[in-house]
């Protein structure tokens, strides 16, 4: 007796569970990064023509190869030739790596989330040292926002090869984090399908809120035209092309095996194409709408740092000369300059010693992408805000909801499979399945937890995923065009939704998607066979240095 | 005096402090001050004849900044540092309300002032929240467990109930594309060819 396979109550379902899933993090910490190295507003050049060769067909790809297999990737691909049931099982690998280590940034997420219901935000003061007359001397030297993020949250070790103890808070709010994504996924489509309308939804809510927010700042303006001013030398720049190509490529989160997944549950009938463009467009403007909500408070936060690197030295001067208070301001600063630099020339070159070179642009130009960006820029940003308390559980729930829309597509990922296998369907109910993996991820999860944990991370972030994807779908592409046949898979698609292949996606899979994926790859390997030395970033007592990874 | 050793500067920051309502520093306000600082070395022990004659300032500037040293009452000797220092971190808070200012606006230099630390709840904040929502998830997922359990328990006890009356048949058909699989299935005999399901048209390779 067949059981009917799960279906989406909807189609709007699939297509929020596929925005819930493609729009995430990255989004919101990589995108704005990229957008400020490679030239601001001519980086979107790049990025648009990959979206249309590169990232509306390969998504179509997948979507189409899912809808027309009804089962998880393992499954599809055998279905295709049981030679590539490896490329099934390698998308359930990275799957499974990849949910590892995602979910601990929704458990930071949680960590800041509940501390934002304290006044005054506890990372905007420092903690007071022994005998309470200074602050702390690594709060002091670094800022407290910084402190907050690498003693208090991480409680970060100096260097990888001392790994620490598990910290229990943390490892508390990672449990709970995938007792949630357990809670998401335990019915399958059923639950999943309802919690996608709101992590698909809530983070634009909130999003709005912040442009809006944003803009009204004080110094936007001077982040959005930093950030947008189109640098166009950058076009020539080939790293900007490559940057663009690989982010559209990550971002849609193409050889996970997620979006097979979610096609899998649709009716044969679905217009997947409609969706492939829809789903791809909404993912590409969120990007760069978060850009434009992360380059204000990114010229807030510059704004409101030159204007007390100018107190400073206002002060310092008003201190050191006796001026009268109130009299050295910040339009007039260069002429006292001046004036006191001819009236007393000798004690005038020892303040100079002290002062600081206060610049905007420097402030500006501190680029800073990943959990940076995230817990620390934004953080800071915040704590300056009016209400800073509603800001900062809005945007951690904004996280929070990006974060989960993720992992439910990388859970869906390796749990279809799963369960389409007879072997332990059969054995175990789906409820125990997605269980037993919640259970395992989370322990192994823990690594991330302890002091050396952050290392860890950084690691898994930068190496887990990007060869093995770029193989994956490189082989993906070629097995559907040239071994199960593109003419074949056409009469399928014709067959299944009643609609003729349009000629551009006939030649983007033949062509062009394939040579574009093998040019990233071929870019990567040497990449990483050239570099010397690996490094990462440690945090030293009060700064960041770059330490070279000793194999 | 500048520099004396039992001497010390003091910096006021008015106009930061108040900005509109600043009020102007003149000899009235440095006659408080003096009455000020007599006050704290009076509540010192051993000091509690002290007259605001007592207490000197010198060298006012612009800023406004000036030094002021305690003398003891035969006006020959000046008061250890020590004592002074101890006297005025007792009653900082006093003198700040004096003249409206805070310990960032009215410094003494050389004089730490001891900070506020952040008030510690005896539960931290964060860990209330933390229990309230683990709490509702864990009793969201046994729910939820639960209700599945009696969902396939009903669903097993449902087929053995269908052979009874045809009736019943139609709440446990599976359907496939609209052909109705189930039937073909209990109704026992052979399954006939023309009513193949889509899945066995997808032969593996």
């Amino acid at each position: 007796m067949e059981k009917a396979r799960p279906l989406w109550d909807n189609p709007l379902q699939f297509v929020f569970a596929c925005i819930s899933y493609a729009v995430g993090l990255g989004n919101v910490w990589r995108f704005p990064y990229l957008c400020q190295m490679y030239g601001g507003g001519s980086f979107l050049v790049p990025y648009l023509i990959m979206l249309i060769v590169e990232g509306m067909p390969l998504l179509y790809l997948e979507l189409a190869v899912g809808q027309r297999m009804r089962q998880g990737s393992i499954g599809a691909w055998r279905t295709i030739s049981p030679y590539l049931s490896g490329v099934g099982v390698a998308s359930v690998v990275v799957s499974f790596f990849l949910s590892m280590y995602y979910n601990v940034i929704n458990a930071w997420g949680f960590w800041y989330l509940f501390h934002s219901f304290q006044d005054p935000l506890p990372w905007s003061v420092c903690p007071l040292n022994g005998n309470r007359t200074g602050y702390d001397e690594e709060c002091e030297a670094a800022s407290s926002t910084q402190y907050f993020w690498y003693r208090k949250t991480l409680n970060i070790s100096p260097s990888i090869q001392e790994n620490g103890v598990v910290q229990w808070e943390p490892a508390l709010c990672l449990i709970l984090a995938w007792l949630l994504v357990y809670l998401c996924i335990l019915r399958g489509t059923e639950s999943t399908g309802k919690v996608v309308y709101f992590t698909a939804s809530l983070p634009y809510c909130v999003l709005f809120i912040y442009l809006i927010r944003g803009l009204t700042l004080h110094g936007a303006t001077n982040g959005l035209a930093y950030m947008f001013t189109p640098k166009m030398e950058q076009l020539a720049n080939p790293k900007a092309w490559i940057n663009a190509a690989t982010q559209i490529f990550f971002s849609l989160g193409l050889g996970f095996g997620s979006l097979i997944a979610f096609a899998s549950y649709n009716e044969p009938s679905n217009n997947c194409q409609k969706h492939a463009i829809i789903v791809s467009l909404i993912n590409s403007s969120t990007s760069i709408f978060a850009s434009i909500v992360t380059f204000s408070i990114y010229g807030f936060k510059a704004t409101f740092n030159y204007e007390t690197c100018l107190n400073k030295v206002i002060l310092l001067l008003t201190n050191s000369f006796d001026l009268e208070d109130g009299f050295v301001t910040a339009s007039n600063l260069e002429q006292v300059k001046g004036y006191l630099a001819s009236a007393y020339p000798s004690k005038y070159s020892e303040v100079f010693l002290q002062m600081k070179n206060c610049s905007l642009e420097s402030e500006l130009s501190t680029a800073v992408q990943g959990t940076g960006l995230a817990f620390i820029v934004y953080s800071e940003a915040i704590k300056n805000m009016e209400v800073s308390q509603l800001w900062s559980v809005l945007y951690f729930f904004m996280l929070l909801m990006l974060g989960m829309g993720s992992m439910l597509g990388n859970t869906a990922a390796i749990l279809t499979p799963l369960t389409d296998s007879k072997v332990i369907s059969s054995r175990l109910p789906k409820e125990a399945i997605s269980g037993l993996l919640c259970l395992v991820s989370c322990a192994i999860g823990m690594v991330f937890t302890m002091e050396s944990g952050n290392y860890w991370f950084d690691i898994f972030n930068d190496y887990a995923a990007t060869l093995s994807l770029l193989l994956i779908v490189l082989v993906e592409t070629l097995a559907v065009c040239y071994l199960y046949g593109l003419r074949r898979f056409e009469s399928d698609l014709k067959a299944m939704t009643g609609r003729t292949l349009n000629w551009y996606w006939k030649i983007m899979w033949a062509g062009v998607s394939p040579l574009l994926i093998i040019s990233l790859f071929v870019f990567y390997l040497s990449d990483y066979i050239l570099s010397e030395a690996l490094q990462y970033q440690a945090w030293d007592a009060s700064q960041l240095l770059h330490v070279s990874l000793l194999t | 005096m500048e520099g004396a050793e039992n001497a010390f500067k003091v910096r006021l920051s008015i106009r930061t402090a108040l900005g509109d309502k600043a009020y102007a520093w003149d000899t009235n306000e440095e006659y408080l001050f003096k009455a000020m600082v007599a006050f704290s070395m009076r509540k010192v022990a051993n000091r509690e004849k002290t007259e605001i004659s007592h207490v000197l300032l010198c060298n006012v500037t612009q800023r406004v900044s000036f030094w002021f040293v305690v003398t003891d009452p035969s006006e020959k000797h000046t008061l250890p540092a020590v004592e002074v220092q101890e006297a005025i971190r007792m009653n900082r808070n006093r003198i700040n309300n004096a003249f409206f200012l805070n310990d960032q606006t009215l410094e003494f230099l050389k004089i730490p002032s001891t900070l506020i630390p952040p008030t510690d709840p005896p539960v931290p904040i964060w860990i209330i929240i933390f229990g309230v929502i683990f709490c509702i998830v864990i009793v969201a997922i046994i729910l939820l467990i639960l209700s599945g359990i009696r969902q396939r328990r009903r669903k097993d006890k449902g087929p053995s109930e269908v052979d009874d009356t045809e009736d019943k048949c139609e709440n446990t058909i599976t359907i496939e594309n609209g052909i109705p699989c189930d039937p073909l299935d209990t109704k026992g005999g052979h399954v006939n060819d023309a009513f193949m399901t889509e899945d066995e048209r997808l032969t593996p390779l």
